[in-house]
């Protein structure tokens, strides 16, 4: 802070090993620092910044007024006592946050690295490294500072570098060493190195670099594509050199790190708005009795100066005026004590603490508990209404899995028996020593398959480890490694290795697999590679025996287009398990061979090199010499491979939707990943009206798909509502009749393309389902979805379509934005801030998502796989994306409740205490003579009443954890703000201030004639304090017994001990002893004695505590009766049934928290259609690679004349293809649908058909269940269950069923539990079933102990399945 | 960056504290306990007031103001001229016996002994007997500290300096003799103030401690000759001096002058009869539209008459019974939707 700054740079530059020329531009060492104090500065720093926060120096103004004895009508200690304490309170907070400060310093800036220092290597701890040094980097390790890559042990100068603490993406990127360089090879030849670089000053940029090398007096660019940045970790390297041009502070990784923006909650925000107002109120107060000073000095004073001089600075009124002001504002200050931010940091870091603690959020897989990281959001996350999430990493786990397969009309990898609660798992080992151990499959068919030799299935697998991208590393024999580019292709070939089609290597022309224990060696003859266009890939290979074949995996939609036509019986069945798949949420592809002739392969051969070395449109032509060979292919068969999703985010999700919270998925990845998590997740739904995507690439298409949606919408819910009344009957019938309705769609969807979404539009709009309101906000019914891309984001979020844009996106209920920056999901979660004035929340596990995370009010973290960058720049951080239910709903929750109760508390306290000197001073002048003693004044707020309502803060629960889950509208108050905003703190204001109306009057006209009984008059001032301190006690802790609403034994120990310290303190204050030692402080010696002891001292305070607590007592009882909440009616029925000691026989919460197992993952999205993608999450080009052999180690290249073909050119065709990763034409050719609005599913419909060619699931009759899960209808259903939760379970059981026929929604699946269908498929819509009705649950688990029919069966079975 | 690595489980301990299950009770304002507990304080309340406004009712109460504002009021010549000693008298007339003990007090009016700097001008450590206080006073006792010669005024302040100074003496006349009324004066004031708080300077005789100090402006007397009849009643424990030291909380505030002592004619309070007050005249009000009185008061258990209280009690009660009707009304109408 201190330090001195040279001037800003201009350029840098940086001499290699030349330490001396490099310091003259003192460029930053490589030693951080984040830590702010150290042991000399900390007192003074530290206190410059605590007084800059208003309050305390606003305390310190009260403190200066208070030392000048005209005005001071308080004594100093007053102020100086709490201001002291809040002071040394801070201090200890920041004196121990920067401790951990300077320890992970120390930690990160004492890691070893290896520097060439005079032409030899020595270790060198981190912060020793300067700009200029080479150092030396092993696999696996951190880049120490931001590097000039000069040379490596692999080929061409290349490495590898896993940027994930950078930017998020786990998959591997290439760096290339200047090729002058790379040839320097060892440390001698590296000492001698003394380029110069010029290059740009320091910055936060990550992806780009510009400057130049300077050697031999030749000039060489430089780009970030020679650049290895600190934070990166080395991989697939053995160890590489490089320069060190950015060091410490001034690397790109802390230049992005800068200092987080300080974050303050909306309650902060309106604390501080409301304590604006208190001090215009106090000014107010302050006038208002400065004015009545003036008048009553003119008045009476000026006649009363006979006994009361005037003092001799004093000659007139009005400066008597101007005096009392300034006394009135000190002793009216308390209305904003300062002790009240103090124990709002004291009751949130207590939150912070709990949700560390919280068991139920701790991860035992990765031994991380949660962590709270900032103490000052807490009461923010009961408030959250929007979350953006990141997909990989968040909601996935992104490990994939090969989980299914078809093969020639034969399904495989069903799990023989879904409940079965450990399924057998395969052991390959046997039969395969080169099998992966880690690699799991349940279902023996196909390994017997394999056994027996059929000749498809081997044609499966062989496709599997030929056509692909993947490079294998073989460290000892059997000891394979594949290295994939995308985790999909990994899964797939490692499923081919377990099989016994072992891919071992390849070098540019062959593949060398082991088959079923063979080596064969397959010379490979063209790799097509994968684009986004094609959605396959396909490889040309010659086997040992000359037979030319192609193979070919990709998305089915493109695949089964181009198979030959006697597929066609194959192809259906082949759908068919495609559709299941898909409904598993699996993500698919076909694969598919064809045998070429010689001839059609030199033929073809020739175009491809035509096309290939064409200058112009190169893409274009090499796409259509592709799309000519890859036709009249055979199908094999099909895979599935799961996107393993988090354990729990389908349910978390469904219960944060039920909280009425939006959830933003914004990913980078592409549309069809992301669309196919969001259906298995829960986000998407078949029975969603319509989802929407917009991938137009012009504002003007754009907005025409926006506002195209939005008609949609509006168009759907008015004939929705429309049809609501006759449409009851209607819809029903087809949904039983599942098989018909289905039948019919398929019909109009083999017309495929554009017609499908017209075919299932009449289909639909007869049927609508029973979404009972419509959403009053917005005017729109109906479940909408909307799917946006990178590129149209960018022009939706350009000013004058922000407004148009989100009025579009919150209609909908989920928001998928794919192909989205960085930037861009800071802009998205910046436009909700601006636009919906809404509390969001940003959560995501990489550092892509940090900025995010950062613009966010709330910033969670996953501490996963993915680094821990965004760990550092979150709010919070678990590990398990399913803890945010927990977070949100329980923690977040609590603590809103209990900051807002506090609040509440706290100004109805500090009004109650303080406005009795406002109406004192009526009767005295206006003299600002303080009520109470001044040592009442002093410890009330710090020892009498701050302990009960910290408790209260802290402790208070008005239901229980579990309840909250269960109820997920108990989340809504705090989205709405009800609990404390200015009407609560109006509300509060007055009662206080009737609180001190009673406070003052009731002793004013109990006390003015009273005497005691031994004829001394009551009125003296001592006794009127003593007598108004007390009752004020007394209310003030009556109140808070009212409001503490659960009492632990802390609250009880803190009540009743404030209570009991108050009177000792007081006897003791006004004992003897005390007054003896300093006879002038202790002015009120023996007052407590002798005013406690009156009777009529104390039938006063009693009438005093009536006055002020009956009316609130009446009042909350009738609110209780006349317009209960929801909480409280929960927490009524659960006292009721504690008191009958019933114990519930429900697995309490269990169910939401973690059993997101396999098979419940799997089982749990049946009724989907079918939502194929082209999973591959990885960038085309490396089939280029591969062929070129320029990633090949060169002993192992063979063919160095295939390599010269491409040369040098492959990283620039890299980088364009980047850039133009989504042609104009993709809309087109990924949904067949036209262009904008891909899909028009009838509301009923299982299918949408986002990526086209949709196709009806066989499964039908099960989404019917939960067509409708409107919130709107939460509240009703709620309130009407509610008697449900009684023990008695007959009743509402029939009760429930009552209203689910009333309401049409619960009927199918009461009635197909009814009918006893397989338990499996009930387990296909539980999840929806789950979502929709969650009061259900109770009714059902409740009814489990009794006979009752309908519910009770669902129950069981519910119960089984868990 | 800096990755955590332990060995030893993070999880977090299992205790009912950490994770918030501590048991606790959770009270709600069901009908059950809201609804009898109304009325059962009203019924409280409604008693308590019955009894207090019965024992206020007991209690005798007499007020005589003779402050002298009007002209045909006893005392109007010497509230209209500044003479020194002054005399007047009241009389009034009792039909009935005014029940013992009975407490005489001195009432004012309009009297702003509640104002801050009135109530901060005295000095503690000196009337504690801080003789080192007595030379130099406090400046809390500012513009009362010194005198226009710089001789400390000893007790310095404005509330000493304003010390009350009308004296009382009662008579009693019945049939034809009049007979002094005893007055005691002993114990009238809090027995804090005049064993702990108040204190003269261990210095035999008093007097030599006031050496070097002045009197109050307004005093006729010094302080160690308040009492010329009683030598242990000068200096600041000066009853009547303690009674005036301690100030009122408001405006209008009556203070114990005497206690009838109970002996003789008047052990049972003040008989019947006529009675005359002989006033001295000392104490300006009118400057400011003050008003003196003298109040001849009983006390009962709590206290003198209170009539407030008993009423406010009643009210209270009543108010209590009442909601709780209106409550059991509205229970009855919407109650939970539990016990079924």
């Amino acid at each position: 802070m201190f330090r001195k700054r040279p001037p800003p740079e201009e350029e840098r530059r940086v001499r290699a090993n030349d330490r001396e020329y490099n310091e003259k531009f003192q460029y930053a060492s490589n030693c951080i620092m984040t830590s702010k104090y150290n042991i000399i500065t900390f007192l003074p720093v530290n206190l410059f910044e605590q007084f800059q926060e208003v309050a305390n120096t606003y305390f310190l103004f009260l403190l200066i007024l208070q030392l000048i004895p005209q005005i001071s009508s308080l004594s100093w200690f007053t102020t100086i006592v709490p201001l002291a304490l809040v002071l040394s309170i801070t201090a200890v907070k920041d004196a121990t946050d920067d401790y951990f400060r300077h320890k992970s310093d120390n930690q990160v800036n004492n890691r070893q690295s290896q520097v060439l220092i005079r032409g030899s290597l020595q270790n060198e701890k981190w912060m020793n490294v300067r700009v200029g040094d080479i150092i030396k980097l092993e696999n696996n390790q951190f880049v120490a500072a931001d590097l000039l890559l000069l040379s490596s042990t692999e080929p061409h100068g290349l490495c590898y570098i896993e940027t994930a603490e950078l930017d998020g993406e786990t998959n591997m990127k290439v760096r290339q060493s200047v090729s002058v360089t790379s040839e320097l090879g060892d440390p001698n030849n590296l000492a001698s190195f003394d380029g110069e670089v010029v290059c740009e000053p320091p910055n936060n940029k990550l992806d780009r670099f510009s400057g130049t090398l300077y050697w031999r007096e030749k000039k060489y660019s430089l780009t970030n594509q020679n650049m290895l940045l600190r934070g990166c970790v080395l991989r697939n390297t053995e160890a590489c050199y490089g320069l060190v041009i950015f060091a410490g502070p001034d690397t790109k990784l802390m230049q992005n790190s800068g200092r987080t923006k300080f974050k303050r909650t909306s309650i902060d925000r309106l604390m501080n708005t409301l304590v604006l107002w208190i001090f215009g109120f106090l000014v107010c107060m302050g006038m208002i009795l400065a004015v009545g000073n003036a008048g009553w000095e003119k008045e009476v004073g000026s006649l009363f100066q006979s006994y009361l001089a005037w003092d001799t600075p004093v000659n007139n009124f009005l400066f008597s005026a101007f005096l009392s002001f300034w006394s009135y504002v000190i002793i009216l200050n308390t209305v904003v004590p300062i002790s009240l931010y103090v124990s709002v940091e004291v009751i949130r870091l207590g939150h912070s603490y709990f949700i560390n603690w919280d068991q139920q959020m701790f991860c035992s897989q990765c031994n991380t508990a949660a962590e709270a990281r900032t103490t000052t959001l807490n009461e923010e996350l009961g408030q959250v209404e929007y979350i953006f999430s990141d997909k990989t990493g968040t909601l996935t786990q992104n490990i994939m899995t090969f989980n299914k397969c078809s093969i020639n009309g034969q399904s495989y990898g069903d799990l023989t028996d879904p409940l079965e609660t450990q399924p057998k798992r395969l052991d390959f080992s046997p039969f395969n020593p080169l099998a992966d151990p880690d690699f799991c499959f349940y279902d023996d068919k196909l390994l017997e398959s394999v056994k027996v030799g059929d000749s498809c299935t081997h044609e499966f697998f062989r496709l599997l480890s030929l056509c692909h991208t993947v490079m294998s590393e073989e460290k000892s024999e059997g000891e394979l490694v594949y290295k994939a580019q995308s985790p999909d292709e990994g899964a797939l070939v490692t499923a081919a290795r377990n099989f016994g089609f072992v891919f071992r290597s390849r070098t540019p022309g062959t593949i060398t697999t082991t088959e079923m224990g063979r080596t064969v060696t397959y010379s490979l003859l063209a790799i097509l590679d994968f684009n986004n266009i094609r959605k396959r890939m396909s490889v040309i290979v010659r086997n040992p025996e000359g037979r030319i074949r192609l193979y070919c995996k990709g998305a089915d939609t493109v695949l089964l287009e181009r198979l030959h036509p006697c597929n066609q019986e194959v192809m259906s069945i082949t759908s068919d398990h495609l559709n299941e798949y898909a409904a598993d949420g699996l993500r698919t592809l076909a694969l598919a061979y064809r045998d070429l002739s010689e001839d059609e392969w030199e033929a073809w051969s020739e175009s491809h090199r035509f096309a290939d070395k064409a200058t112009d449109c190169r893409e274009d032509r090499l796409a259509a010499a592709y799309e000519e060979i890859e036709q009249n292919m055979m199908l094999l068969g099909a895979t599935a491979i799961e996107d393993k999703l988090q354990e729990g985010v389908p349910e978390t999700i469904a219960v944060l939707s039920l909280a009425n919270i939006k959830i933003w998925v914004l990913t980078g990845d592409k549309q069809e990943t992301a669309v196919n998590i969001g259906y298995s997740c829960k986000m998407l739904t078949d029975d969603m009206t319509e989802v929407f995507i917009i991938s137009g690439h012009t504002v003007q298409s754009v907005r025409q798909e926006l506002r195209r949606a939005r008609e949609r919408m509006i168009e759907l819910s008015r004939t929705r509502d429309g049809v609501k009344e006759e449409g009851m009957q209607g819809w029903r019938e087809p949904c039983f009749n599942g098989n018909g309705f289905k039948e019919g769609q398929e019909g109009g969807d083999t017309a495929g393309g554009s017609g499908g979404g017209v075919g299932k539009q009449l289909h639909g709009s007869p049927l609508p389902p029973p979404l009972p309101l419509s959403n009053l906000m917005d005017n729109i019914s109906g479940e909408f979805a909307i799917v946006i891309n990178g590129h149209s984001l960018a022009h939706a979020l350009e000013a004058d379509m922000e407004a148009e844009f989100v009025s579009t996106a919150c209609a909908c209920k989920a928001v998928i934005c794919c192909r989205v920056t960085p930037l861009q999901k800071a802009q998205v979660v910046e436009l909700i801030k601006k636009r919906k004035k809404a509390v969001t929340l940003a959560i995501g596990d990489g550092a892509n998502d940090i900025s995010m995370i950062k613009s966010a009010h709330i910033g969670v973290g996953i501490s996963g796989q993915e680094g821990i960058q965004a760990v550092l720049a979150s709010d919070y951080s678990f590990s398990q994306f399913r803890f945010l239910q927990r977070l949100l709903l329980v923690h977040g929750r609590w603590s809103y409740l209990r900051m807002c109760r506090f609040l509440c508390y706290f100004f109805y306290k500090n009004f109650a205490f303080t406005m009795v000197h406002f109406w004192f001073g009526f009767f005295c002048g206006f003299s600002a003579q303080t009520v109470y003693d001044q040592y009442f004044i002093t410890l009330f707020n710090i020892v009498y009443t701050s302990l009960p309502v910290l408790a209260m803060g802290i402790f208070d629960q008005d239901v229980p954890d579990h309840r909250s889950l269960e109820y997920p509208k108990l989340y809504e108050p705090g989205q709405l703000n009800l609990l404390f905003n200015k009407r609560e703190f109006f509300i509060c204001i007055a009662q206080g201030i009737y609180t001190s109306v009673v406070l003052f009057f009731v002793p004013y006209a109990v006390l003015s004639n009273a005497t005691q009984s031994n004829g001394v008059p009551l009125a003296d001032y001592q006794t009127f304090a003593v007598t108004t301190a007390t009752a004020l006690v007394i209310v003030v802790s009556v109140q808070i017994v009212l409001d503490t609403g659960f009492w632990t034994v802390f609250n009880h120990v803190f009540v009743w001990g404030s209570l009991g310290s108050y009177f000792i303190i007081m006897f003791a204050l006004h004992s003897q002893t005390l007054f003896r030692i300093f006879p002038n402080q202790f002015h009120f010696v023996g007052s407590a004695q002798s005013t406690l002891l009156q009777p009529v001292v104390w039938l006063t305070i009693a009438l005093a505590t009536a006055i002020c607590i009956v009316p609130v007592l009446a009042f909350r009882f009738l609110k209780l009766d006349l317009k209960p909440q929801l909480s409280d009616t929960v927490r009524y029925t659960q006292l009721v049934r504690q008191k009958r000691r019933k114990p519930p026989g429900r697995n309490t919460g269990s169910a939401w928290r973690g059993t997101g197992s396999v098979s419940e993952g799997r089982l749990g999205a049946r009724g989907g259609s079918r939502r194929s993608g082209y999973a591959f999450a990885h960038q085309e080009g490396f089939g280029e690679l591969i062929t070129s052999g320029k990633n090949m180690r060169l002993s192992s290249l063979a063919l160095a004349s295939f390599a010269s073909r491409h040369s040098s050119s492959w990283i620039d065709t890299l980088r364009r293809k980047k850039h133009t990763h989504t042609p104009p034409s993709t809309s087109g050719e990924c949904s067949p649908a036209p262009s904008f609005i891909s899909v028009s599913v009838p509301p009923l419909s299982n299918s949408s058909s986002i990526l086209g060619g949709s196709q009806e699931t066989p499964i039908e009759e099960e989404t019917v269940a939960a067509p409708a899960q409107n919130t709107q209808m939460i509240p009703a259903s709620v309130t009407q269950t509610l008697p449900a939760l009684a023990p008695d379970a007959e009743a509402p059981a029939s009760q429930v069923s009552a209203q689910a026929t009333s309401s049409g929604v619960l009927t199918p699946t009461a009635s197909k539990s009814q009918g006893g269908d397989s338990p499996g498929g009930w387990t296909l819509s539980l999840g929806t079933v789950q979502e929709a009705l969650f009061g259900w649950k109770v009714i059902a688990s409740r009814a489990s102990s009794s006979n009752s029919p309908g519910p009770t069966s669902i129950a069981k079975e519910t119960n089984q399945i868990k | 960056m800096v990755k955590q690595e332990s060995e030893s489980t993070n999880r977090p301990d299992n205790t009912a504290f950490t994770q918030q299950r501590l048991p606790a009770w959770q009270p709600i304002l069901s009908a059950g306990i809201v609804i009898p507990g109304f009325v059962l304080i009203g019924l409280a309340f409604i008693g308590i007031g019955v009894a207090l406004l019965v024992t206020s009712r007991s209690i005798q109460v007499l007020e005589l103001d003779y402050t002298g504002d009007s002209n045909g009021s006893p005392c109007s010549s010497c509230s209209q001229s500044v003479i020194a000693n002054c005399k007047c008298s009241l009389n009034f007339t009792l039909t009935t016996l005014f029940q013992g003990p009975v407490f005489f007090y001195y009432g004012l009016s309009n009297y702003f002994q509640n104002y801050r700097r009135y109530g901060a001008s005295k000095d503690d450590n000196q009337l504690y007997g801080d003789l080192s206080y007595f030379t130099s006073p406090s400046s809390s006792c500012s513009p009362y500290d010194y005198d226009s010669s710089k001789k400390p005024i000893v007790p310095c302040g404005s509330i000493a300096n304003s010390m009350f100074n009308d004296t009382f003496t009662l008579t009693w006349t019945v049939n034809g003799t009049t007979n002094n009324v005893p007055l005691d004066g002993k114990g009238i004031a809090w027995w804090t103030d005049y064993n702990i708080k108040y204190r003269n300077p261990s210095v035999t005789p008093l007097k030599n401690a006031f050496n070097g100090t002045v009197k109050p402006i307004n005093w006729a007397k010094p302080a160690y000759e308040l009492d010329a009849s009683d030598p242990s009643n000068n200096g600041f424990v000066n009853q009547d001096f303690l009674v005036w030291m301690r100030r009122a909380a408001l405006p209008n505030f009556r203070k114990l002058y005497r206690r009838i002592d109970a002996s003789g004619d008047y052990q049972k309070g003040l008989p019947a009869g006529n009675y005359t007050i002989d006033i001295t005249y000392n104490y300006p009000v009118r400057a400011f539209n003050g008003a003196k009185k003298i109040v001849f008061s009983n006390v009962s258990w709590m206290g003198g008459s209170n009539e407030f209280l008993g009423i406010a009690y009643l009210v209270i009660g009543s108010l209590c019974v009442v909601m709780s009707v209106v409550m059991l009304i509205v229970y009855a109408k919407f109650k939970f939707p539990d016990e079924e």
